[in-house]
């Protein structure tokens, strides 16, 4: 008996704690998304709109009540939000691997001592700081280069988007590369290769599912970024002529409006649903990196 | 084929300098960056900005630390806990890859998203108004999947002959667990945990309805539960990185420019200090903890 007190003290008490902490995020997990379904099925099941209207439809007048009969279409946000990640995603992603490519193969020392810290650094800088250098450089910027009244644009938001997830590319992508076969190198130089021969038609193809990884990851920053794209993006409810003129997005939608509307009533459930929607785009970012992953061990 | 040899090594001469181009860009671009955001800021300076005035940032600067204190008290015991789980008890399973699920799921969680969640339970839910807790549970919720995965690498990364040595002698597995692989893992789960402070700073969309955007505080009251004193965790309290959205958004103060320029100066001085103070600490107890 006083065995089992004593194993009980040195070893039950302390693992049960950690298993039950465990469990915990487990739960927090999955209370966010019930609350996210549910909240977010509202639009759909309570005021009976189609999917269909939600997701294509460009018409976003809901109605501020428990009534219903408004208009859920958000469309406009939906493209808005693709617009401007994938935008930064074109920006940064060339930056990110030239970036990795030179940290790791052509200046590995100035690769450590400047770049890594300064990677940290660009990291650490918050997303409202990087809104408000948007906000006062950029959008004038923008407006004085190409004659316009407003700054505010998809361009905006790509290049400060892109900026916030070149840090996030380029440090998986030194991983990825990091990862490579010593032997590969050795073996292209062996055969008299340059180094950049090496560099691109070595390196970077057997790289080329950790950046991925990378790029993925980047590009769920970008959609899930709120108040630093609604600083710049100019909240206009039209689409975007080209990459010059204002539009909006859904997180950008969801930080203003969320306060202004009556929880429950059909605004605020449409809100929720656009919150689902970003949730189940994760999910397909996840699955997506778990696939690449896959494949990257099978070919190995 | 001689020239073809030619043509490569020109090739590899203009990568390497276009490569050198883009690493010094991106070099210039971030001492730019941050060198705009202090010098505006020094410019925005006047005297009284750290005044708990409705015209200063004092109460900004004192919410934020404070919120992510309380963020810190709530999450580091749950993450290093789950982060212990998994490194030591979880058996290959379901669950396991369920939880791992989970922790990947959370950390890809738009924090607007988190925002909302933590507006519905913490706020709508409980009937309150908008208050510090609520937006401290909000921050622990965005910094558990990084406190958990730091927690296991560190734990995993102790060498095994160390577990072994403390097994043979006779301790318990959670005993080696507390007395033997934590200390050793300590300066690298700090690391993490500092990294979690410095996302808690900057953090803003998480905190829109559930912190609440504004303060009303009286300096001079000192009693924690009173609501309009400053320690009270159950009041609405703006953190920096908010203030700079609120001035940018909905300000009627007629410099918010400027105090704007000044908090972000402020908010990234915060975190510069904050990141070096990490590495410092973690080369120090690295030294210490490994006997060097």
């Amino acid at each position: 008996m006083i065995y089992l007190i004593e194993k009980f003290k040195k070893e039950y008490l302390g693992r049960s704690i950690v298993t039950v902490l465990g469990i915990v995020i487990i739960l927090v997990t999955l209370s966010i998304t019930g609350f996210l379904f549910y909240k977010g099925l509202g639009t759909f099941v309570t005021y009976n709109h189609s999917v269909w209207e939600f997701l294509f439809s460009s018409e976003w007048k809901p109605a501020d009540n428990f009534d219903g009969g408004g208009k859920v279409g958000a469309a406009i946000f939906i493209v808005g939000s693709l617009l401007i990640s994938f935008l930064a995603l074109l920006i940064a992603t060339p930056f990110s691997i030239a970036s990795a490519v030179f940290m790791t193969e052509i200046s590995p020392k100035l690769g450590k001592k400047l770049l890594q810290p300064a990677i940290g650094i660009f990291v650490g800088i918050p997303s409202v700081v990087y809104g408000w250098v948007g906000l006062t450089v950029l959008v004038p910027a923008i407006a004085h280069v190409f004659n316009l009244p407003y700054g505010f644009s998809v361009l905006a938001g790509g290049i400060v988007l892109a900026l916030m997830i070149f840090p996030t590319i380029t440090s998986v992508s030194v991983d990825a590369i990091e990862n490579v076969d010593n032997g590969y190198k050795e073996a292209s130089y062996a055969l008299g290769t340059t180094r950049w021969q090496y560099i691109y038609k070595v390196m970077l193809p057997s790289a080329t599912s950790g950046i991925l990884t990378g790029v993925i990851l980047g590009l769920a920053r970008a959609f899930g970024e709120a108040l630093a794209v609604a600083m710049v993006i100019g909240k206009m409810l039209t689409f975007p002529d080209n990459i010059l003129s204002a539009t909006n997005n859904m997180t950008a939608e969801i930080a203003s409006d969320m306060g202004n509307s009556a929880q429950g009533g059909e605004f605020n459930d449409a809100l929720w649903s656009m919150a689902l929607l970003l949730l189940i785009i994760s999910f397909i970012f996840i699955l997506i990196m778990r696939i690449i992953a896959k494949k990257g061990e099978e070919v190995k | 084929m001689k020239s073809e040899h030619k043509n490569a090594i020109v090739a590899d001469k203009i990568a390497t300098v276009i490569l050198y181009c883009i690493a010094g860009f991106f070099l210039l671009l971030l001492a730019g960056f941050t060198a705009y955001i202090i010098v505006k800021g020094i410019m925005a300076y006047q005297p009284g900005i750290f005044s708990f005035e409705r015209t200063g940032i004092g109460v900004e600067l004192f919410n934020t630390v404070y919120l992510v204190l309380i963020s810190l008290i709530i999450s580091v015991p749950i993450g290093v806990g789950a982060g212990i789980y998994m490194a030591e008890y979880a058996k290959a399973g379901k669950v396991t890859n369920y939880l791992r699920i989970c922790i990947e799921t959370l950390s890809s969680l738009p924090s607007i998203v988190i925002g909302l969640f933590g507006y519905l339970v913490f706020i709508y839910m409980t009937g309150s108004k908008y208050n510090l807790f609520a937006g401290a549970l909000a921050v622990s919720i965005l910094s558990l999947p990084l406190l958990t995965t730091v927690t296991e690498d560190a734990i995993r990364a102790v060498p095994s002959i160390y577990k072994e040595g403390s097994l043979a002698v006779g301790a318990t597995h959670w005993q080696t667990i507390v007395q033997i692989c934590l200390p050793v893992a300590m300066p690298r789960i700090i690391t993490g945990i500092i990294l979690a402070a410095g996302r808690g700073f900057g953090e803003a969309a998480a905190l829109l309805y559930t912190a609440g955007m504004s303060s009303n505080v009286n300096p001079n009251i000192w009693n924690p539960f009173d609501p309009m004193s400053l320690l009270c965790p159950f009041r609405p309290g703006d953190t920096l990185a908010l203030h700079i959205w609120a001035l940018k958004t909905e300000s009627m103060t007629p410099n918010a420019d400027q105090i704007a320029d000044f908090s972000a100066a402020v908010l990234l001085v915060l975190i510069f200090a904050f990141s070096l103070g990490s590495r410092i600490l973690g080369a120090r107890l690295d030294r210490k903890m490994s006997g060097k």
